[in-house]
């Protein structure tokens, strides 16, 4: 098997191995693979041919493939070499990655540093224990738009879609557009999961009907979905008898949510955060494995693209940094843990001393949403290093709260820091 | 917000930004007098949503000679809502063929709107 040697190796293509090939370019990576399973470069956002991305970076509204576009020719320009069509299939400890493709055969690609960016997938119906025969015609989201928008067929006529996530709700827009009915769209939450933006776009626009704390009770049909039968369900998710409707359809949906991609990483060895199923990182985006870094919905899924990018370019960053012997790894970092109303928060560790170079961002999400005024606030224990006020906070929009140069001198013999979301007293 | 449902007819959401706060409108020919508004920009948007309303319409066109059989496009800028369908439907009848790069058009003047459609990505 040929070997082939690189400072680092990027592992997707998609917006965070990017981001990530070309900052570590840019911060003196000579060499540098990016590895790609799919015949071009781009990943997910090749498929989202819908508008909203980009607003943060470029200040401009693009569709997913101009945005990914922007990136494949910056990549190319800073002389980033690709792999296509190309699958790892291991990767050890030292940075051994075994890939296999169509034209190169086997591959052994021996590295530096290694960035993981695979991406998340789909929850699917077996992760939502959806109840009922087993029938053609049961897709998740992401699967039906590959095939509407990229490889052009429709999976069916009549669709009832689970799940108010942002790929459900612009899929549901999207097979209207293709001339399909969608019946209802239906959440088991009190609350949307996705933008609202998406939904007042994409369902209101259509008249889609949208039924908040439904769920599925059952697929009926055999060879093919024939109609599924909904329920209404209570705070606790139980069923509540006698609110049973069966709508005909040929085809559902699921926009269940997210797992981050984590294999490999585990083949590693990296420690995964139960809460996110993504690496423990730390703010230089390194694993619990040195040399390794991870960049986007690998570590955990993002609402925006652009804050995939900005953790891709960190990542590419540190990895250039650490294959060039430059990222020390003995520097002082204090572990950062999720607090009241935070159901995680990235990143898991803070290099103190890291706040020098400027700003840290850490990013949470929320556990239930606030609809008043809320404090973030991050405290080491006790007392208070930074708070900030927001006008509300959903568990579909991403929090985020900045440590500065400033906060060095109170934090450095902190033992830990906690971030919380909390109500901003008075305010109702 | 529990639900999207019981939205009044006198009221629309605003999605100038994320928050999505509930406008109340009342019109008048050209007068739009708007109430319970989080921001300016509602103000702005409920005008614009009530006396002409637009969105960004992306869909795709057949391409021939390409990676794969069709090309993603999008509008140049909001499309008047209510000319959606028949632009989709003069776009489901277009064809196009390789290589086409990232923000060419594909149609110069869509529907006489003087709003372009343009390649989403290279093929």
């Amino acid at each position: 098997m040929k070997t082939v040697f690189c400072d680092v190796a990027v592992i997707g293509s998609g917006p965070g191995g990017l981001a990530s090939a070309i900052a570590a370019k840019q911060n003196g990576a000579k060499e540098l693979l990016l590895i790609e399973r799919d015949r071009e470069p781009g990943g997910i956002l090749l498929q989202c041919i819908h508008n909203g991305f980009g607003v943060e970076i470029f200040k401009q509204d693009l569709p997913g493939p101009a945005y990914a576009q922007h990136f494949i020719r910056e990549a190319q320009q800073a002389g980033v070499s690709m792999l296509l069509d190309t699958m790892v299939l291991e990767i050890s400890k030292d940075k051994r990655i075994i890939a296999s493709s169509k034209t190169n055969g086997m591959l052994a690609i021996q590295a530096k540093a290694v960035i993981l960016a695979m991406g998340c997938r789909e929850r699917t119906r077996a992760q939502v224990r959806l109840p009922g025969s087993r029938p053609a015609g049961v897709y998740t989201a992401g699967t039906a738009q590959r095939w509407v928008n990229v490889e052009g067929f429709m999976p069916g006529k009549k669709f009832v879609i689970l799940g108010s996530g942002d790929i459900g709700m612009i899929m549901a827009r999207r097979l209207t557009f293709e001339g399909a009915k969608v019946e209802r769209v239906l959440e088991i939450m009190p609350y949307l999961s996705g933008l609202m933006r998406n939904y007042v776009q994409c369902l209101q626009d259509f008249d889609i009907p949208l039924q908040m704390q439904h769920t599925i009770k059952r697929i009926i049909g055999n060879e093919r979905v024939e109609a599924v039968e909904t329920v209404a369900v209570d705070d606790h998710w139980s069923e509540i008898p006698g609110s049973e409707e069966t709508i005909e359809c040929d085809t559902l949906l699921l926009s269940v949510g997210l797992i981050p991609e984590n294999e490999l990483s585990q083949q590693v060895g990296i420690q995964l955060d139960p809460l996110t199923a993504g690496p423990f990182v730390d703010n230089h985006f390194q694993t619990s494995v040195e040399g390794f870094f991870a960049a986007g919905n690998v570590v955990h899924v993002y609402d925006l693209v652009d804050w995939v990018t900005s953790a891709g370019l960190q990542a590419g960053e540190s990895a250039a940094r650490y294959a060039s012997g430059k990222l020390c790894c003995d520097e002082k970092e204090i572990p950062v843990r999720h607090g009241q109303n935070v159901h995680h928060v990235i990143p898991h560790f803070l290099d103190i001393n890291s706040l020098k170079d400027g700003e840290k961002q850490l990013q949470m999400r929320v556990t239930k949403p606030l609809e008043q005024p809320v404090k973030v606030q991050v405290l080491d224990g006790t007392e208070l290093i930074a708070s900030r006020t927001l006008p509300y906070a959903r568990p579909g929009e991403m929090v985020t709260i900045g440590l500065k140069e400033k906060h060095m001198e109170q934090i450095k013999n902190a033992t830990q820091l906690v971030v919380q979301v909390i109500e901003k007293e008075g305010s109702k | 917000m529990n639900t999207q449902n019981d939205l009044k007819p006198d009221q629309i959401i605003c999605v100038a930004c994320p928050k999505g706060c509930r406008l109340n409108i009342q019109q008048d020919g050209d007068q739009v007098l708007v109430t319970n508004e989080g921001c300016k920009r509602g103000v702005e948007y409920a005008r614009r949503e009530i006396l002409d309303p637009r969105r960004m319409v992306a869909t795709t066109v057949r391409i021939s000679g390409g990676i794969h059989p069709l090309l993603p496009v999008y509008t140049a800028e909001p499309f008047p809502k209510a000319r959606i369908m028949d632009l989709l439907a003069l776009l489901r009848k277009t064809q196009v063929q390789s290589p086409i790069q990232e923000g060419q058009s594909i149609l110069q003047d869509a529907l006489g709107t003087g709003i372009a459609v343009l390649a989403s990505r290279d093929m």
